[in-house]
């Protein structure tokens, strides 16, 4: 898109100049989201306050076939919301009004630049409050959430984003403007799941207008219990034996060693000193929480736990979670690089993951940070490198790409919430055959003729399929990307 | 991040550190006042650092990046937000230093800043260029508006000059000994602030000594890129403080901040020991006190109902939350209220509203709000920059509510129980 290219000419009429950025400076600081691995210039980026600003400048880009990457906070682990390479970023910060919170209904109904916790902040007066709980929160948005499915450490009991949007308004990637749900908590209940269909596909059928989300009653009380281990693979085990237990806690993380140290040294959350701990959280009715408690602190100690701590109050509570949910970027104190993975086990064959993630690690001789959702088994193992050395990236992909094959052949997946993107794609072939790649590319297209939503994501590049990444990306052999 | 930094300026090690620390993972978004109002990257604490890095780079002429630089507050509320330990002070004042350097400005915005280096850090100089302010005030709309933000900021009338004795005795059994450092802007806008810490502390049994050939900490000059002109201000209060003090006490939290920033104020410089020496004696009114602990009687007769305001020199860049409530709580018939997004900027942030005034006003309005929702008796701050602001914010809404230092509520919850005891 050069410049005079038509959509710009088109763009300067809709936006005024303070909401179309086509300067260097203006450009530069949207070329990455939070991996960094990936940078590249949109040709402009704009910045709609309206509703009908975003759906014409879509109709702008399929008219003109122009791609487009719509974009919240750019928060996205897996590339998600790169530009694209002299493509138009749509930025939808400023989307960001909560229309209604009906509390008898329990809906709110909100744009796609809202951040998440910023519902619950105004769901809080009436007791309420929204489920889904990405450790970046508090600031990444919905409209990000719902292109990729956001999970987070209490979709354990609670489930993904797709479980807590009852309706929504999108404007699809030609332009149509449609509606799919409704108000109701059933949903519509008739036809096939086209929220389901909507949430989770990384921003290739079109942008999200307006979502009405779920709300749900604060919980009585929390207990958070800390336990200690000396072996990362009994804290494993330790969860296995919970989950079998019938018990459904809130969340039940694990972090490593690394991962404590970097957290500790971010927010001093008052974590004991082990090689592995977990972090299991109890909600709902008070008499329940506390009956199911002591029997949790029981179980702890049968699974080998030297230590248990429990928060006192709700500020210790706090600190707990701040310290987990700032635990990647926390990560950033021990290295100057690194890869965070998103694999899925078996939340059964934990301890046989870890296990076997230690000895690739070693095999490899790279540091590896685990932090992980384990109650869902979603693992996310933080491969740390220094960029500066010749080498180092390709080498802690190698071991990215072990893992990744590891959980496949687990009976896992590549990801569990963080979304395939642009880092994940040449692993698509390993989890999908052909035959279902190409449905999805007949869906997409079905959506999408022009391709032109978020192009290059998610679909494996044209290239042979592979399992190892080497080297360069295809896409950045093609020149389309560069690397920092 | 990685980066390619070449940048030959002394304290780049310091800039390529912070650059390096951040993984762009957008946590910091949430904490900035530049971006809860704007909503651009650019203008985020991460956007900033990907310009600055791009600048040092030399992939960006730091022309183009100056904009977004400008507008940031400085208010370092990134810093405790941010999980990977970027030390964005550390990068921002060592950044404007040295573009502070080689930019040009243009011509009025020049003058404005040579008035800033010229009189804010001299009381006597800025009482009589104030008095001059009342001047250009009449002349109203007619001049540019960073000089109108800077001229609604004087008081109709500055309050007479208080001086200090050079020592003020402890009271009672003595408990400590410190000094005292007077500041500049505030000893001209608000002497009484000096004044009632020096008794408050006296009253604590405290020896307060008030060095009469003190200067200015130097800090608004590093703001404003005047680095050799802030090393001299600094020397001088090497040189005039006491050595056996318990603590050099500041009653402003820009000079608290900005004497811990003397570590890169003094990098590469003979003294820089005696300078790190200075600023680890340095502490806040609230911190010191705090510590010590106020000593009864005190406290008011009925009820009061308070806010305090954060003051982001003193919460996010020294880290002094529970300081200044503990010392409030410990005031009997206080009432402590809280208010909505309590950690973010008013608006003052330095020399802010003199540079930016559109979005200092945006934020001041958006405190004011906040505050005068909790209903307040009074509102509390420990910064004269942050005082002035929203006593300017309450005055264009036609509140009457007080805003006072610290020291000054202390003060007066100790004469109000003498007269009532």
């Amino acid at each position: 898109m050069k410049n005079a290219h038509p959509l710009l000419q088109a763009l300067e009429a809709l936006y005024p100049p303070e909401r179309l950025l086509t300067r260097d400076a203006q450009l530069l600081t949207y070329e990455s989201d939070a991996l960094t691995a990936f940078h590249s210039k949109p040709a402009a980026a704009v910045i709609p306050i309206s509703e009908a600003e975003v759906i014409e400048t879509v109709r702008l880009c399929h008219q003109l076939a122009v791609p487009f990457v719509a974009r919240g906070s750019g928060t996205s682990l897996s590339g998600g919301s790169l530009p694209i390479a002299d493509g138009l970023l749509v930025a939808l910060n400023r989307l960001n009004r909560i229309k209604s919170i009906d509390p008898e209904q329990r809906i709110a109904v909100v744009e796609p630049g809202v951040v998440n916790l910023h519902i619950t902040h105004a769901a809080a007066p009436y007791g309420l409050y929204y489920a889904p709980d990405p450790s970046s929160q508090s600031i990444c948005t919905i409209g990000g959430n719902i292109a990729f499915n956001s999970g987070g450490a209490h979709c354990l009991k609670y489930g993904m984003t797709s479980n807590h949007v009852l309706g929504m308004k999108v404007v699809l990637a030609d332009g149509a403007v449609t509606e799919f749900g409704s108000d109701s908590l059933d949903g519509c209940g008739v036809g096939p799941d086209l929220i389901g269909l909507f949430v989770g596909s990384e921003g290739l059928f079109g942008i999200a207008l307006e979502i009405t989300v779920r709300l749900l009653p604060q919980p009585e009380r929390y207990r958070t219990l800390l336990a200690a281990y000396d072996d990362l693979g009994k804290a494993g085990d330790a969860v296995s034996r919970v989950v079998a237990s019938g018990m459904l806690p809130g969340a039940i993380e694990i972090m490593d060693r690394l991962a404590i140290q970097a957290a500790e040294a971010a927010v001093q959350a008052g974590y004991p000193d082990a090689e592995a701990l977990l972090i299991v959280e109890l909600e709902g009715e008070a008499p329940q929480v506390e009956a199911e408690f002591a029997q949790l602190q029981a179980m702890m100690r049968a699974s080998g736990a030297f230590e248990l701590r429990s928060a006192r109050d709700e500020a210790e509570r706090a600190r707990i979670w701040k310290g987990r949910k700032g635990a990647f970027s926390a990560v950033g104190r021990l290295s100057p690089d690194y890869i965070v993975q998103d694999g899925v086990v078996p939340r059964s064959r934990l301890g046989e993951a870890l296990t076997r993630i230690k000895a690739l690690k070693t095999k490899h001789q790279l540091e590896v940070a685990n932090v992980f959702h384990a109650g869902d088994g979603n693992l996310h193992p933080l491969i740390l490198y220094d960029g500066r050395q010749p080498g180092a990236l390709e080498k802690a992909e190698a071991l990215a790409g072990e893992i990744l094959a590891l959980c496949i052949k687990l009976g896992g997946s590549i990801t569990g919430e963080h979304g395939v993107g642009m880092e994940k794609r040449d692993y698509m072939p390993a989890m999908f055959s052909e035959q279902e790649l190409d449905i999805m590319q007949a869906l997409r297209r079905a959506i999408d003729p022009k391709e032109i939503a978020n192009r290059g994501k998610m679909f494996p590049s044209g290239e042979a399929p592979a399992l190892q990444q080497r080297g360069m990306h295809p896409l950045e052999r093609q020149g389309v990307i560069s690397r920092e | 991040m990685r980066h390619s930094i070449t940048s030959d300026d002394i304290r780049a090690p310091e800039m390529a550190k912070a650059i390096e620390s951040c993984v762009h993972c957008g946590f910091c978004l949430a904490a900035c006042p530049t971006y809860a109002s704007l909503g651009e990257e650019m203008n985020s604490p991460r956007g900033r650092i990907v310009l600055m890095k791009n600048v040092l780079e030399a992939r960006l002429p730091a022309a183009e990046a100056q904009e977004y630089i400008d507008r940031c507050l400085g208010c370092m509320a990134c810093v405790p937000a941010c999980p990977s330990g970027v030390a964005y002070g550390d990068l921002l004042v060592s950044y404007r230093a040295m573009q502070e350097k080689q930019r040009q400005r243009p011509p009025l915005d020049a003058i404005a800043r040579r008035l800033i280096r010229e009189t804010l850090p001299y009381p006597r100089r800025f009482r009589l260029a104030a008095r001059a302010g009342k001047l250009g005030a009449a002349l109203g709309a007619a001049l540019p508006a960073p000089f109108a933000a800077m001229l609604n900021l004087l008081p109709g009338s500055l309050p007479p000059a208080m001086p200090l004795p050079p020592l003020l005795p402890a009271q009672g059994e003595k408990r400590g000994k410190v000094a005292i450092l007077l500041g500049c802007v505030q000893q001209a806008l608000a002497p009484n602030i000096n004044y009632a810490a020096a008794q408050v502390l006296a009253a604590n049994g405290i020896e307060v000594h008030i060095p009469p050939r003190q200067s200015c900490c130097g800090s608004i000059l590093l703001h404003v890129g005047a680095e050799a002109d802030a090393r001299e201000l600094a020397r001088r209060n090497f040189q005039a403080m006491p050595a056996d003090v318990d603590a050099i006490i500041t009653t402003a939290a820009g000079c608290g901040s900005g004497i811990d920033d003397y570590a890169l104020l003094f990098k590469g410089q003979p003294d820089s020991a005696e300078a790190a020496d200075f600023s680890q004696k340095v502490l806040d009114f609230s911190a010191y006190l705090a510590a010590v602990g106020l000593r009864a009687p005190l406290g008011f007769s009925q009820e009061r109902r308070v806010v305090y305001q954060d003051a982001c020199h003193l919460l996010h860049a020294q880290g002094l939350q529970r300081e200044p409530r503990t010392l409030l709580r410990q005031i009997p018939n206080l009432r402590l209220l809280p208010i909505a997004d309590a950690g973010m900027c008013c608006g003052s942030a330095g020399t802010y509203n003199i540079d930016q005034p559109a979005i200092a006003a945006e934020l001041g309005g958006r405190k004011a709000e906040s505050i005068l929702a909790a209903a307040p008796d009074a509102v509390v701050s420990g910064n004269i920059g942050c005082i002035t602001q929203l006593r300017q914010q309450f005055t264009s809404r036609g509140e009457a509510l007080p805003v006072l230092h610290i020291a000054e509520l202390l003060q007066q919850a100790y004469s109000h129980s003498a007269a009532s005891s």
